[in-house]
């Protein structure tokens, strides 16, 4: 056994394996060190200096996701050095793009005309559609960063909104990677990268064409790594704002991978499905399936009521006239030809739970082991 | 699976066969791209350059329907090498000897001849394979749905266990399977042979549990009909009715012409589904279902893990369960069957079915359990054949290749195989009801290489009449970089242009499984 290894942060003393860095011991420990660039899982780039931190005896303040623990070392994950430093990285980042949050306004002495002006903006198409789910807008609040008064930089780049399913609204892009190693990392389909350089950067896919033309699959990963409002899907339904959204964590009904998802639910309407974080199997990836392909639940041509054919012709029915029917015909079948005379074909659609009836229904009811299901097809 | 899918990104070589992995299980396909990315060796097997290939170390393209072969010549070389694990062979397995007599013949050149992989190729991807501490095979409806697709299940088996690949994390022999609940399905005894955990139907012992539980005598005990069987017996009308749950055989059948008119040889059609379909535009009575969304219950996924499905939605008009719409038919026909709730159902299963005897919604609330899962306090289980195989020690099953039941010839020379895209699912019920995957994928195409195209004269997007022995569609040509010459491939998902009018019906003699993924076609220049 070697000496055990201990960091100590805020005046308290961890241990830590070795290849943490220092941001691993501190969410270990639910210490609060804020990232925007930082990905599970993906390699650290260190590219937003958002999680800063104090190391004694450093000459500089450290990135904490890409800096190691070591041994005896001290930080300070708060201090007034710390907190000096990502105001100006939060500044910097609100005066170089769209974030018409209000945040930009943010006046820390008038709280009270804050929040009014906001009730009072709200629900304007100008407003942006991850407003209360943005990580940049989270820090302005949590660190009272001021941005009135500085000039504003245009974004370069239009909006591209010829894409099903995802909306890239550059000016609202901080440049943070999440994206790039979202696709390139976890889902590998290396289908965005960085493009053009300092000032011009942008986030391209193949030679900067629209993401329907590019290598894109929509798995939507991108969307879920966005910290910000850069990346949001196109909605066939536009969420409320002020309705209660329902979160129902289900099972994706697509493949046999099982993804684990959650149904976002408004008036019984299916808004939007997004992964349900660090569960397995899928560890919150999800495909195009899986995230967009569940207009199916609320189609108009969905069947709402049985059917029976009458005269050639399928007709409405009531479920006692469909049930009796389906039952005296099924026993009239059986007492004519025998019960090896009927099939019944389950579904790999279909939960454990009613197969179990199906099977039971021709075994126990019918009499025969005539019931098999698509598996072959 | 015998392992998990966690497990993947943990093998030293991945071999993919027979599976379009990145399309048809996209985030599966995560797994294996993410271990590739790391320095992990893939190794492709499959007749069409998918995208999966270009993650891959090595990308052999076997001609269709050749699995068996160079399956056979990997292990003649491992053998012959010297490179399988003896011990592993030794004390876990038996028939060797027979394995080995077979497999002698599957020279690296006789294989080559076969298979049209370079030999040379076959003795790199043995060493690679065989030389790794662990080694997955992940395998879909590539390598099953042939005439011999029992014998290329076998195959693969055979090699896994020969380099001493199961029972081990990062290895096992891994079906991928492409719909959310066919495991649980063929777990529930949705199958002919089988009731609940694989019980046969005619082992006395198993059926006197269920008549006891379920309170019924005289449990059939002969084996019933497969699905295709049931098509068979439908058009010489020993079937007389049907009852269909959630399933749309009018698209996904081989040979559908043949279908069409078998289905409308029945005396009674029932169709139990969420939308009408093209088989419930058939029926006699259609019965309308709630669609997940909108139930509570489980579905159990391709590791075989249990998990949960929960209502999000209401369902919409007079809509009902499946299983309650089940119940009231049997108990009109004098059979009472009632549950107060699917958790009931849920419990009873766990009664007679051995695997998931120690499962309970409670303990797979928020994460899933693998089974077997035989006792309350069981962990579940993640890698199956850790000890022993099920029936103690492994089979070496000794193969020889055979051809495909359909070959080309002078009138049908190109090779049609079949299957999905990413941005549709089966036969497109339901997501072709979303516009953003229409626009992405909005109708059926013919995939080509650019040498045939080139020469027969034809340009992307032609319109093109594509036929078998069976049946005619027309659909757009597309040339891609995925097709190799002689190979055509249609996506079967299009009612319109429905693939599976020119498939062949037949089938794997044990499995009764179709032979999609080979018959002969011709194409031309659409009228």
């Amino acid at each position: 056994m070697g000496k055990e290894t201990t960091i100590t942060i805020d005046n308290k003393r961890f241990t830590f394996e070795p290849d943490e860095t220092i941001l691993d011991v501190a969410h270990r420990n639910n210490i609060f060190i804020p990232t925007l660039c930082h990905l599970k899982g993906a390699t650290p780039t260190g590219a937003c200096r958002i999680c800063v931190v104090e190391v004694e005896g450093a000459p500089n303040l450290v990135a904490s996701c890409a800096t190691p623990a070591a041994n005896d070392m001290v930080v300070y994950s708060e201090s007034q050095e710390v907190i000096k430093d990502r105001r100006s990285i939060i500044r910097l980042m609100l005066s170089s793009g769209h974030h018409n949050c209000a945040i930009r306004d943010f006046d820390t002495k008038d709280w009270t005309q804050f929040q009014l002006k906001v009730l009072e903006e709200d629900g304007t198409q100008d407003l942006c559609p991850v407003w209360g789910e943005c990580k940049l807008q989270d820090l302005a609040y949590r660190y009272q960063v001021k941005a009135k008064g500085l000039p504003q930089s245009e974004s370069k780049y239009p909006m591209e909104r010829v894409n099903p399913f995802i909306i890239r609204d550059f000016s609202r892009c901080i440049l943070c990677g999440r994206c790039v190693q979202a696709c390139r990392e976890v889902q590998v389909n290396n289908a965005i990268d960085f493009g053009y350089r300092g000032a011009d950067t942008k986030i391209v896919a193949g030679a900067d064409v629209a993401l329907k033309d590019s290598d894109c699959v929509f798995c939507g990963e991108c969307i879920e790594a966005c910290p910000v409002g850069a990346l949001v899907t196109e909605h066939a339904l536009k969420p409320e704002r002020f309705v209660k959204t329902q979160k129902v964590r289900t099972t994706c009904s697509y493949c046999g991978v099982g993804c684990q998802i959650e149904l976002n639910v408004q008036h019984n309407r299916i808004i939007k499905v997004n992964s349900a974080g660090d569960v397995p199997p899928n560890n919150g990836s999800l495909c195009v399936k899986g995230r967009f392909g569940f207009d199916f639940v609320a189609s108009p041509e969905r069947l709402t009521s049985p059917l029976i054919r009458k005269n050639g012709k399928l007709e409405g029915a009531t479920w006692d006239e469909a049930l009796d029917l389906v039952a005296d015909s099924l026993t009239q079948v059986k007492k004519d030809h025998g019960s090896d005379s009927i099939g019944v074909l389950t579904s790999a659609r279909v939960t454990n739970e009613e197969n179990y009836i199906a099977q039971k229904f021709a075994r126990a009811v019918l009499k025969t082991n005539n019931v098999d299901h698509c598996a072959r097809l | 699976m015998t392992n998990t899918i966690a497990d993947i990104e943990t093998a030293e070589v991945i071999l993919v066969t027979g599976s379009n992995t990145t399309e048809n299980h996209p985030v599966l396909s995560t797994f294996v791209k993410r271990a590739a990315l790391r320095g992990t060796t893939l190794i492709v097997v499959d007749p069409r350059r998918i995208k999966l290939s270009h993650h891959a170390a090595t990308w052999l393209r076997p001609e269709l329907g050749t699995d068996i072969a160079w399956i056979n010549g990997l292990m003649n070389v491992i053998i012959k090498e010297n490179l399988f694990d003896k011990t592993f062979v030794e004390n876990r397995c038996e028939g060797f000897e027979e394995l080995k007599k077979t497999v002698e013949t599957y020279t690296p050149d006789y294989v080559e001849a076969i298979t049209g992989i370079n030999a040379t190729d076959i003795i790199e991807t043995a060493r690679t394979f065989a030389g790794a501490k662990n080694a997955s095979i992940l395998y879909c409806m590539g390598i099953t749905q042939h005439t011999t697709g029992t014998d290329n299940v076998k195959s693969l088996a055979n090699l896994s266990m020969l380099c001493g690949n199961l029972g081990i994390p990062g290895g096992g022999v891994n079906p991928l399977r492409g719909q959310n609940n066919v495991q649980g399905a063929c777990d529930m005894g949705g199958l002919p042979n089988v009731l609940t955990a694989y019980q046969k139907v005619d082992d006395d012992a198993a059926r006197a549990k269920f008549e006891k539980t379920w309170g019924v005598t005289d449990l059939p005990a002969k084996p019933g009909l497969t699905a295709t069987d049931m098509i068979e017996q439908a058009g010489t009308g020993e079937l007389k009715a049907l009852y269909i749950v959630g399933e749309n055989p009018l698209v996904s059948d081989p040979d559908l012409n043949h279908a069409e008119k078998a289905i409308g040889n029945l005396d009674l059609l029932v169709v139990q589904d969420i939308f009408l379909t093209e088989t419930a535009k058939m029926a006699d009575v259609v019965l309308p279902a709630f669609c997940f969304a909108e139930k509570e219950g489980t579905f159990s996924n391709t590791e075989r893990r249990v998990q949960r499905v929960r209502k999000a939605v209401e369902a919409p008009g007079f809509a009902r369960e499946d299983w309650r719409i089940i119940c009231e038919i049997a108990t009109r026909m004098g059979y009472p069957m009632s549950y107060p709730n699917s958790n009931a159902i849920f419990e009873e299963i766990t009664k007679v079915t051995p695997s998931y005897a120690g499962i309970t919604w409670d303990r797979i609330e928020n994460e899933g359990l693998h089974w077997p899962c035989p006792t309350a306090d069981h962990p579940g289980t993640p890698i199956l054949h850790t000890q022993q195989f099920t029936r103690g020690k492994g089979m070496f099953h000794a193969i020889d290749h055979r051809p495909p039941a359909e070959l080309p010839d002078k009138d049908y020379p190109f090779m049609l195989t079949t299957g999905r895209v990413l941005y549709h699912y089966h036969t497109g019920t339901m997501t072709m009801k979303s516009p953003g995957l229409n626009t992405m994928s909005p109708e059926c195409f013919v995939e080509i290489s650019s040498n045939d195209a080139q020469r027969l004269g034809f340009e992307d997007g032609t319109m093109v009449d594509v036929l078998s022995r069976r049946g005619k569609i027309t659909a757009k040509l597309k040339i891609s970089s995925k097709a190799v010459d002689g190979t055509l491939f249609i996506p079967f998902h299009f009612a319109k242009a429905a693939a599976n009018r020119l498939t062949n019906a037949k089938v794997d003699p044990v499995a009764k499984i179709p032979e999609f993924k080979v018959c002969a076609i011709t194409i031309r220049k659409a009228a």
